[in-house]
């Protein structure tokens, strides 16, 4: 992975003395809370319904057992002994205080980790594919490509105040793991004419409370060029995206009203006038020199199969059925890619314990070539496994209740804090995904109705990933009640598509019965190993709707 | 209100005249686009020093072909969040080479100086009671960058591959 350099290390180190004195500034109270805002949000400091709220920055969603320990460390330290991680592969510290900040952020930097752009109306963490390097059918490691662009959206000073915040995705490959089209840049490395990595480039994608599919309008964009135009974007963006309306700030609105093909047209004028300039945006060394970082691990020479798995197959049912779903194929004979649910039955989706982070990084030293990935969809994962460990290391797992084997199962959700934390929440997300959870919690019924992905907002804002879950749910206030909104068909995927909604909103009683009627409805209409959601683009929302409200 | 021009508090020599105001009948004039374009020959006939605001959302395309005439660009910051005129500063000094005053105005705060410096601005209407000391501190909290601008600092890139060299 990536490692700093005196370069980096020191801009970082100087970031850490900058936010010192901002935050020493407000304490004195020479700054008011009003004048500080502004610059908080620059360094992922949120003021929350009951504490400050520190997001930290996991670039491209990558992790070594090192940085996963000093995660631990800060949570025990500095907060309740818990972490929460993201859907922007970042990590959250609900309760520190602000006047440790300071010191979280030096802890940090000792481990080359930030909090930079992790809010604000400017280019926030890249983020990318947990498989990459791990992927048969990658094009190329797709954290060569994130990495570059963190580096050249660090502090950008013509694009740290666009009309709204900004987000990047890349993937190596054309499977997409990322949510790269819901994104307001998703980027999918492809093959070139010359048969070098060149880029196609997504624009306008976004959930919120107007969800868009990004459109395809740069095709195979040569490596040296990438920079070129993604800087032409941000400045037909900065110049031209809408500033009188806060819900109307997104590069999706001004794709959408000017049109797919005018944005390309324009995006490609102000490409041409760029590249005349002549800056030098990326030189051939640095590429390469980046591109030197993410080389393969050493891996051993293995044979396909495993006599130790395979005997571990047979003896243990619950490691079976976690290997089934929680266990992905790797590029490289006699590896696997090991998923860790952060959804055990009856948690809050995404936290971590100190002592869990602090088992995994152990387990990654151990296990994986010293690294961790976080997912978007709020797990962890350990992308070079050697098959003839995955048994010690889910038993390690299992023993810290991480050993969960329903990875894309009806219990793993996507869910935003909601009312239990946020200020911009209508209704409470986490205890809605508990009560579905412990609903379904037996494990051959999970196993038996398959791939189903629940996603799950507190508010229209939809950090919950509502708009592209197999089943979304989204809580509304009606007049200081909470209810719950149903879509279905949503698929963040590269088949990429919307949820629909369904029908009126449900109340908290309710709604755990409503996903029980449309599993049951599913699992009437399945043909031989469908999907729910193949089942869904198969049938369509009528029969759903027909057995959801057929009693009201 | 105090200006810091290229690192030092400068006296203004500048009058900024509102769209309906009589022009002054000696000294540098700041006039807005909308009065630039309608008097455009009548202040070129002045025969003294010319300045146009850009107010957020004016775009330098609109006086690129008089900015071999015009001694004074003023970019306008309505509020800090509206982040357009970087873009307008860069394009002015990088792509048009203009090589007269860029001024920022309106909300520019401590944390922005640096940005704006890096993008062309080198002149900035700073509020009262600001300190050299603040701003040059604000200029020299981060002293190493990874995009190339018009302001020429070599960037973390250029550094590192001449390191190795």
């Amino acid at each position: 992975m990536y490692r700093y350099d005196e370069f980096d290390h020191k801009l970082v180190q100087e970031r850490v003395t900058q936010f010192r004195s901002q935050v020493a500034r407000r304490l004195a109270g020479e700054l008011t809370e009003d004048q500080f805002k502004p610059l908080r949000l620059m360094n992922g400091v949120y003021l929350q319904l009951h504490a400050y709220m520190l997001r930290v920055a996991v670039p491209y969603g990558t992790l070594s057992g090192p940085q996963m320990h000093m995660l631990a460390h800060i949570a025990r330290k500095y907060d309740k002994g818990y972490g929460h991680f993201t859907t922007r592969q970042n990590i959250q510290y609900n309760w520190p205080s602000l006047e440790d900040i300071p010191a979280i952020l030096d802890d940090l930097a000792t481990v080359e980790m930030h909090a930079i752009q992790t809010s604000g109306n400017c280019i926030r963490n890249v983020t990318s594919d947990q498989y990459a390097g791990a992927a048969a059918d990658e094009i190329e490691d797709p954290r060569i490509w994130s990495e570059i662009i963190r580096q050249w959206s660090t502090f950008h000073p013509e694009f740290t105040f666009l009309p709204r915040k900004f987000k990047f995705a890349v993937t190596g490959m054309h499977t997409d793991r990322a949510a790269i089209r819901f994104h307001d840049i998703g980027i999918e490395v492809v093959k070139g004419t010359d048969g070098k990595p060149a880029f196609d480039v997504y624009v306008g994608g976004g959930q919120g409370r107007t969800p868009m599919i990004a459109h395809l309008i740069g095709k195979a964009v040569p490596a040296g060029d990438l920079i070129a135009y993604l800087e032409a974007i941000m400045r037909v963006y900065n110049m031209n995206g809408r500033r009188d309306n806060l819900y109307k700030a997104r590069i999706k609105i001004l794709v959408h009203s000017l049109g797919a093909e005018e944005m390309k047209r324009q995006v490609e004028e102000e490409f041409a006038l760029v590249t005349e300039q002549g800056i030098p945006f990326l030189p051939a060394a640095e590429i390469e020199r980046i591109r030197a970082y993410f080389q393969a691990p050493a891996y051993e020479t293995l044979p396909d199969t495993s006599d130790a798995l395979d005997a571990a197959l047979a003896e243990n049912r619950r490691f079976g059925d976690w290997v089934k779903t929680n266990v992905a194929p790797h590029k490289v004979t006699g590896y696997a890619i090991a998923n860790i649910s952060l959804k055990p039955v009856g948690g809050i989706a995404g936290d971590a314990s100190a002592d869990q982070m602090d088992l995994i990084a152990d387990l990654t030293t151990k296990f994986s070539f010293d690294e961790i990935r976080v997912t978007h969809e709020q797990n962890l994962t350990l992308p070079f496994v050697r098959k003839d460990d995955l048994y010690p290391l889910w038993q390690a797992l299992e023993a810290a209740g991480l050993g969960d084997p329903n990875l894309a199962l009806i219990t793993d959700h996507i869910v935003c804090p909601g009312l239990d934390y946020c200020a911009l929440a209508n209704a409470r997300s986490i205890p809605i995904s508990q009560k579905i959870a412990e609903r379904f919690a037996d494990l051959d019924r999970q196993h038996d109705i398959g791939e189903l992905k629940i996603k799950i907002s507190g508010c229209i804002n939809a950090c919950g990933h509502h708009h592209v879950g197999h089943i979304g749910i989204l809580g509304v206030d009606k007049k200081g009640t909470e209810f719950y909104q149903v879509s279905l068909g949503g698929s963040a995927d590269e088949t990429s598509s919307l949820a629909e909604i369904v029908g009126p909103a449900f109340t908290e009683d309710e709604i755990v019965d409503a996903v029980e009627t449309i599993v049951e409805t599913y699992l009437d209409a399945r043909e031989n190993d469908e999907r729910f959601i193949d089942t869904y683009r198969r049938i369509g929302k009528a029969p759903f709707k027909e057995k959801l409200y057929a009693t009201h | 209100m105090p200006l810091i021009k290229n690192g030092s508090f400068a006296d203004d020599e500048w009058v900024s005249v509102g769209d309906e105001d009589d022009l002054p009948s000696e000294g540098g004039v700041i006039v807005s686009l909308t009065r630039w374009l309608a008097e455009r020959d009548t202040l070129l006939g002045r025969n003294t020093p010319l300045g146009v605001t850009l107010a957020a959302g004016e775009v330098p395309d609109a006086i690129v072909t008089d900015l071999d005439r015009l001694q004074l660009v003023a970019v306008q910051f309505p509020i800090y969040k509206d982040g357009r005129g970087y873009s307008s500063a860069r394009l002015l000094r990088e792509r048009h080479g203009y090589e007269g005053e860029i001024r920022a105005t309106g909300e520019i705060l401590y944390d922005q100086w640096f940005a704006m410096a890096r993008c062309g601005i080198d002149a900035f209407e700073v509020a009262e009671g600001t300190t050299l000391a603040a701003f040059d501190a604000a200029m020299n909290e981060l002293s190493l960058v990874y995009q190339r601008t018009g302001d020429g600092r070599p960037t973390v890139m250029e550094l590192r591959h001449k390191s190795s060299d």
